[in-house]
């Protein structure tokens, strides 16, 4: 049980806490570069489809409810906030702080992935679902179904990376609690917080480029 | 003269000695220990893949199609691609050598993230199973290239198990490049500035850098691949407004660099060996340095050579051919420097250096014909043929192979504590390069004269080229099975190596084989070039405009 | 022991305030026409291009500020650039496919 005198141990393969935070820094940062990578792929995938079928795009966005997803974007980058501020109270060594710090990033982001379970049941129940049982108004054009696969997979691997980040925050909050993490080290508090933040910016890009297309001919 | 490591005999237990059990191994975090577990891992691949080859070459040593069906015969070059290039070639030098050296190149207890060292090698071992169990059961059809629409809507067979599989794979792969770059930043020892590194860690330095960039890409790709034949939607499908060249540039996009990822390791060994073996600084260590890193960078500029007549644009093709000819340039600086390293070196024909000097003579042919077939109007002739086939093989047997053994003969003292036997390790490296060669130049002729690839009939007119590969084939397939057996007869049975049997610069030679837990008995002061080796004659100053 | 620099609570919630501001602003000037407020002939695609620039500028905050990047070494500032290096070099040759697709007038190319 580490004490107020008591800094948090160091690795045995480092030299100082100073080697040791920067290198969970730069390891983390290397880790959001392949995540850019990864997500790249996809971005280019819409960029390429999108450029082909504009109007099925459109049609497309023009399914998706703003407010819902104005509120998520709200909700999100909320939860970006209450997470640097959990990560500047493990700088200032306030173990109680970082805790509700990050439950409250975890209500926030429960309730994001809980707005986007309503989204996708009316998907569901609008036949948006690619796939054998695909309609949409406006076109009989087996094309019109790209927009949603999409979505879904854009939208699907950004909640799935959503909640690896929620099990990442339920897994500090016990360790916060018992006074793991001081001012030297915290770098746990730091790597999630990193990743977090990179989650909102991923959903920064989706936001518009899924919900609000076509939006100014309407 | 570097801080002389304590070399007390009953100081340190060695890592081999410092702890006993199954336990002790599979949750170590030591990366010697982690080393070693690849190691052992890796070669049960390579036989895996190996027995594909014989298989296939066992087939084409007649015309007809008589030992395989065309379905069956599908399967055995696609598992052999998959086994060879996920779960022997892109671990082999990185995870076995690097993961083992890397630390003790630069003066430093472990890497960065030792407990992320071993999560790799679990996924390594997941992934690994998976596309084992897809062997048990079948295997797939769809060539390693897992080409849309084939793999998403036509292929039979285990597609989603062993797509996954290579997944997990690439995450190994993805972490351990991320470990490097963190411990070559972050954990040098005093002293051990940039341009003292030995060349191995720069080679592995742009490796990792193409791992972390380049497989996330491959993943999504392999991703999209999975969700279209799970949930029957439309990614790469026409019928859907898909396009299966999307497939294609995202694949090639990782699977290019792949390559570099495959052969800059071997380079990095490369260094180590010509100039340990000659006894001399390597020439232009800043040029090697470099090109590794241009390598790895304008690797990624040039994926679009393997689609020229897959559908891409004329325009696009030209603009990837001619970046094709650049990337050669950095590859033949090392070669220029490592033959300007040899000249006027003091030359002794240990085993390692035979394995060197055999990839400087398979990487140009290997290299050469690379050039060849980035220039768009000679490959529209010969692509799909086995001309193609030829050139990979040179560069991934020939080179990155080559490169690999050296480096496990140069090194396993340092590893494994003992001595193998001088004699059967050059038996076994000429029967190597004999059987290599006869096995895969005959290949660019039939290629040459029009035999397609992945074909398991032929014409008749094909016949005695390719009973020459298969014949070189089984010469080669014999000399990879001596080292197996003289090396594991060395662990038992072999000389207790001293800490510098080869008379080497580096850290690695200043400690103990093998070293102790933490690496070194006190922690080392750099306080010299790399490769400072002394010549006994005096040097005639050569300043080549450098 | 190096200090981490440790941000004022205030220059968080201007960044957050920022964000708001901006999030709001994506939304509503997507459902103007811009190009019909310009003069002359602008490309529709002209949405787009503001829409792209509002969240770039989204997550350049995030990044700076959230994720430290103002105040972080060297180094990760490298990753940072690295990673969006090589995004825009998959897309650009990607791209240069697609679009010079029937430049030449080959048939099939």
């Amino acid at each position: 049980m580490a004490s107020e005198a008591r800094p948090a141990p160091l690795a045995h393969h480092f030299d100082d806490y100073d080697q040791q935070r920067e290198s969970a820094t730069l390891g983390m940062w290397l880790f959001l570069a392949q995540e850019v990578m990864f997500f790249g792929g996809l971005f280019l995938a819409y960029t390429v489809y999108r450029w082909k079928y504009p109007a099925f795009f459109a049609l497309g966005s023009n399914q998706l409810d703003v407010p819902l997803g104005l509120a998520n974007t709200i909700v999100l980058i909320g939860s970006s906030l209450t997470m640097v501020l959990a990560v500047r109270a493990a700088q200032l060594g306030k173990a109680r702080q970082i805790a509700g710090w990050i439950g409250a990033t975890m209500a926030l982001g429960t309730g994001f992935l809980v707005v986007k379970g309503f989204e996708y049941h009316h998907k569901w129940v609008h036949h948006l679902i690619p796939g054998a049982g695909f309609h949409i108004e406006g076109t009989t054009d087996p094309a019109a179904q790209t927009f949603f696969v999409l979505y879904f997979c854009m939208t699907g691997l950004h909640a799935l990376h959503m909640i690896v980040g929620l099990g990442l925050l339920a897994f500090l909050v016990p360790k916060a609690l018992r006074g793991d993490f001081s001012a030297e080290n915290h770098n746990w508090v730091e790597g999630v917080g990193l990743y977090w933040h990179f989650v909102d910016v991923i959903w920064i890009f989706l936001f518009p480029l899924l919900y609000l297309l076509g939006r100014h001919h309407a | 003269m570097t801080a002389p490591a304590t070399a007390a005999p009953n100081a340190l237990p060695s890592y081999l000695e410092a702890a006993h059990g199954p336990k002790s191994w599979l949750l170590t975090r030591d990366h010697k220990r982690i080393g070693i577990l690849y190691l052992v891992a890796i070669s049960v691949f390579f036989v895996l893949g190996g027995l594909m080859a014989v298989l296939i070459r066992a087939e084409l040593a007649t015309p007809q199609g008589d030992m395989f069906s065309s379905d069956v015969y599908n399967r055995l070059f696609t598992m052999h691609g998959i086994l060879m290039i996920f779960f022997f070639l892109i671990p082999s030098i990185p995870a076995v050598l690097g993961n083992f050296l890397l630390p003790v190149m630069i003066g430093a207890k472990d890497l960065a993230f030792p407990k992320l060292n071993l999560t790799s090698w679990y996924l390594y071992m997941i992934g690994g199973l998976m596309t084992f169990g897809s062997l048990l059961t079948g295997g797939i059809d769809t060539g390693w290239t897992f080409y849309t629409p084939m793999s998403t809507t036509f292929a039979q067979g285990q597609v989603l198990v062993t797509a996954v599989g290579i997944f997990v794979a690439g995450f190994s792969s993805i972490l351990t490049g991320l470990n490097f770059i963190v411990t070559i930043h972050r954990m040098r020892a005093p002293g051990m500035t940039w341009f003292r590194l030995p060349l191995f860690v720069w080679a592995h330095y742009a490796t990792s850098i193409i791992q972390i960039l380049g497989t996330p890409v491959v993943a999504i790709a392999i991703l999209l691949v999975g969700a279209e034949r799970l949930f029957h939607i439309g990614v790469f499908d026409p019928k859907y407004g898909g396009d299966p060249l999307l497939f294609q540039h995202l694949f090639w996009f990782y699977s290019h660099p792949a390559v570099y990822i495959m052969i800059l390791p071997a380079m990095g060994v490369m260094s180590e060996l010509v100039t340990a073996f000659s006894r001399k600084r390597v020439f232009g260590y800043h040029f090697v340095a470099f090109s590794s890193l241009f390598i790895a960078v304008i690797g990624f500029l040039v994926w679009g050579h393997h689609m020229y007549v897959s559908g891409q644009s004329v325009v696009a093709g030209a603009i990837f051919s001619f970046l094709t000819m650049l990337v050669a340039i950095p590859s033949a600086v090392k070669v220029f420097n490592w033959t300007a390293t040899l000249y006027k070196g003091s030359i002794s024909l240990q085993t390692p250096m035979l394995y060197a000097l055999g990839f400087i003579g398979v990487f140009l042919i290997g290299g050469l014909t690379g050039v060849m077939l980035g220039t768009l109007g000679i490959d529209i002739h010969v692509h799909d043929t086995y001309f193609i086939v030829a050139h990979f093989h040179y560069v991934m047997v020939g080179s990155a192979i080559m490169g690999y053994l050296g480096g496990l003969h140069f090194w396993w003292p340092k590893i494994t504590g003992r001595m193998y036997d001088e004699f059967w390790s050059k038996v076994g490296a000429l029967l190597i390069f004999v059987g290599f060669n006869t096995t895969f130049f005959p290949q660019f002729i039939l290629g040459y004269l029009g035999m397609p690839r992945r074909y398991h009939m032929y014409p008749a007119e094909f016949q005695t080229w390719n009973v020459l590969s298969s014949a070189g084939a089984t010469i080669l397939g014999v000399g990879y099975l001596i080292p197996v057996i003289y090396l594991l007869w060395s662990l038992k049975f072999g000389a207790k190596a001293p800490a510098n049997p080869w008379g080497a610069k580096g850290l690695e030679w200043q400690t103990a084989s093998p070293p102790p837990v933490e690496n070194f008995a006190t922690p080392p002061v750099v306080t010299e070039e790399a490769y400072a080796y002394e010549t006994s004659a005096p040097a005639k100053e050569v300043t080549v405009g450098v | 022991m190096s200090t981490v620099h440790v941000t004022p609570v205030r220059t968080y919630l201007l960044v957050f305030f920022a964000l708001m501001a901006l999030t709001f602003l994506t939304v509503g000037v997507a459902h103007v026409n811009i190009a019909h407020h310009l003069p002359g002939q602008v490309t529709d695609a002209i949405n787009d291009a503001v829409a792209m620039a509002i969240a770039v500028t989204k997550a350049t905050l995030v990044v700076l500020f959230f994720m430290h990047v103002w105040h972080s070494a060297r180094l990760n500032k490298i990753v940072v650039w690295a990673s969006l290096f090589f995004i825009l070099i998959l897309f650009a040759f990607s791209l240069a496919d697609y679009f010079s697709r029937g430049w030449l007038g080959v048939p099939g190319k």
